[in-house]
């Protein structure tokens, strides 16, 4: 079948993707994967099923999807201010969206606790209304919406410029006002690119460290990421007790993302693209 | 539903799109906006139908003031050069957009919008496309889709910007008869968009021809072919011969051709263009008698018409000329000396002053 292709180079590509995921991917995987088997079902199953290592995976996995959904409402609002409305300062705002993506995190995370620490400036107001964000799992949170921000808006952004005026000028001809034509017209068409921005977006909260160790005070049960928990493993040199809570982290973000790639898979179906 | 636009003017920055337009479109015919590209005819229908305001001037639909009501609440039907589809509805749902859209209290039921859907669907003969998307459907299809849309909200007017503009050849040419007998069916009043002449001269029942933001001249097509009012309407609508010439006592003489151009009574010679169409000159063989003596220097036969190109030999001119042909061999060989003789021709002065 490779005779008679039109764009040449198939095998050699083919061959070339396959041998660099396996160096960057999947070869470290499979190492993670027998130094996770190496303990034995019945260990690796008590390792895992820990109530401590429970607790992280609810709140590693829960604290993502809600920075996910938030980043999705308000990802999706900052591109439609970015793309549709000009104004004073336009360009500063569009290139500080992507500073998450270059601030190392554990700035990040030091200037959020300093934020939102007991004295600091929005901390002292909230503390007063009773509503603690450091050292609690909104703060996981809030540090997780701030690095997850960038995918939202730059995977929407670029489908938001493309969708032809047009579309909007003939529903309004046909008596759609303002919110239908959101909902019915623009809403269905930006739903991959949000679909894909979310789970970006979401699979970088799941893997984020830096900057939530800084805000969250690592309380066990309470306030532990999975993340954190694995290196506190690694800090016991319980290398394969580590290895087993990131195989469950890897099992789990894989069936969501699978998930999220469906989801799309059926949105673009809808539409008849295939 | 007739309408009427006023005194309108609209400018994008320092670009006139429209400047000082009046016009009347009456109630249930089919008229062309037709121009060269950046004319003003897309931004005129654009405020027609409420998607554009204009900066001054009125537009009134049946004698009311309609200026500023929201596109939503006016009534029109719209149709868009590249279709505008929602990609992802399909073709049914696509047409029934407008009316379910509607307030609960005027929106038909659910059988009513399916019924009306089908015969609307029936009505561009596409039906059988009811449950497929956009992306699947031709070029063409697409356009009668867009046309079944905008209908199914049972509009007043109906107003397209260069409907077939991005359909190739072919399929223009089927639209066009098409759009001519839908229009005979439903008569309503409808306005389109359109920079082929071709186009607006086969399906309009009259044609506004703008040129920079005014208006050139307003007529049926056969009018506007055989009686165009300025230069401009020449160089646009078929083909013509322009000749640089002077005129003077109702005669003017354009490059050793003499054509009669009673506006010019004056005694002394004014610079004029004249403007003779190729089928309104004769040639006559042999180099004595009527006409001024030309060379054949091209024949073609394009169809039933043979194309005669000849050249004028003192002042170097070329003309086109064509002649009905029905078969049989060429009456005028390429090197042959030949008279031309027009029989029909407009001069206009040059400088725009008469």
């Amino acid at each position: 079948m490779s005779r008679n292709r039109v764009i040449p180079g198939f095998g050699l590509s083919l061959g070339y993707a396959t041998l660099y995921t396996s160096l960057i991917v999947f070869i470290p995987l499979a190492a993670l994967a027998a130094s996770g088997i190496s303990l034995g079902a019945e260990t690796f199953w008590a390792v895992v099923s820990h109530p401590q290592a429970v607790a992280s995976y609810t709140l590693s996995f829960g604290a993502s999807l809600v920075a996910a959904l938030i980043n999705l409402i308000f990802g999706l609002l900052v591109a439609w201010v970015l793309v549709r409305y000009t104004f004073p300062g336009k360009r500063i705002a569009d290139a500080l969206v992507d500073l998450p993506f270059a601030l190392p995190t554990a700035v990040a995370g030091i200037a959020l606790t300093a934020l939102y620490g007991r004295n600091g400036w929005f901390g002292q107001h909230l503390e007063s209304w009773g509503f603690k964000v450091a050292y609690a799992p909104a703060g996981i949170v809030v540090a997780l919406t701030f690095i997850g921000l960038p995918f939202v808006v730059r995977t929407v952004q670029p489908v938001l410029e493309g969708l032809e005026r047009e579309l909007e000028e003939a529903a309004a001809s046909l008596g759609a006002n303002r919110w239908q034509t959101f909902r019915r017209v623009l809403l269905p068409a930006l739903v991959p690119a949000l679909l894909t921005g979310f789970a970006l977006s979401f699979a970088r909260a799941v893997g984020e460290y830096g900057s939530v160790v800084f805000i969250s005070g690592n309380m066990p049960y309470r306030t532990e990421i999975t993340p954190l928990l694995i290196y506190s493993k690694l800090e016991q040199y319980d290398y394969a007790g580590a290895s087993a809570l990131g195989m469950m982290m890897l099992v789990f973000s894989f069936v969501l993302l699978l998930a999220i790639n469906g989801l799309q898979y059926w949105s673009l179906r809808r539409r008849g693209g295939g | 539903m007739s309408i009427q636009v006023r005194d309108l003017r609209k400018t994008f920055g320092h670009f006139k799109a429209l400047d000082d337009v009046s016009l009347t479109f009456h109630s249930g015919e089919l008229v062309a906006l037709l121009g060269p590209s950046g004319c003003g005819k897309t931004t005129l229908l654009r405020i027609i139908a409420g998607l554009e305001y204009p900066d001054s001037g009125a537009v009134l639909f049946s004698g009311e003031d309609a200026t500023f009501t929201h596109v939503r609440e006016r009534g029109v039907g719209f149709v868009f050069q590249h279709y505008a589809l929602f990609r992802h509805m399909t073709v049914f749902d696509n047409v029934a957009f407008g009316l379910t859209v509607r307030p609960r209290k005027q929106r038909p039921s659910r059988e009513e919008i399916a019924k009306r859907v089908h015969r609307l669907l029936e009505l561009v003969q596409l039906d059988w496309l009811a449950d497929r998307y956009p992306d699947q459907l031709s070029g063409g299809q697409r356009q009668r889709i867009a046309l079944a849309r905008a209908l199914a909200v049972e509009p007043r007017v109906l107003l397209l910007d260069e409907p077939f503009g991005a359909l190739d050849a072919r399929v223009r040419k089927d639209l066009r008869g098409w759009l001519r007998r839908l229009h005979d069916e439903l008569h309503i009043t409808s306005i389109f968009v359109t920079h082929d002449q071709e186009e607006a001269m086969e399906v309009a029942d009259r044609i506004v021809l703008i040129n920079q933001g005014r208006v050139e001249q307003v007529g049926t097509p056969q009018e506007i072919y055989n009686a165009p009012a300025s230069p401009f309407v020449y160089g646009f609508i078929g083909d013509a011969n322009r000749l640089s010439g002077h005129a003077a006592g109702g005669w003017a003489e354009l490059a050793g051709l003499r054509v009669p151009a009673p506006e010019f009574g004056q005694s002394e010679p004014r610079p004029v263009t004249g403007y003779i169409r190729p089928h309104d000159i004769q040639l006559q063989a042999g180099d004595k008698g009527e006409g001024v003596a030309v060379r054949v220097e091209s024949v073609a036969q394009v169809g039933a018409a043979l194309r005669v190109g000849v050249r004028i030999p003192n002042g170097d001119t070329a003309l086109q000329v064509e002649l009905p042909h029905h078969g049989g061999h060429w009456p005028f060989q390429v090197g042959e000396p030949v008279r031309a003789l027009p029989c029909a021709a407009r001069v206009f002065a040059r400088d725009g002053a008469h």
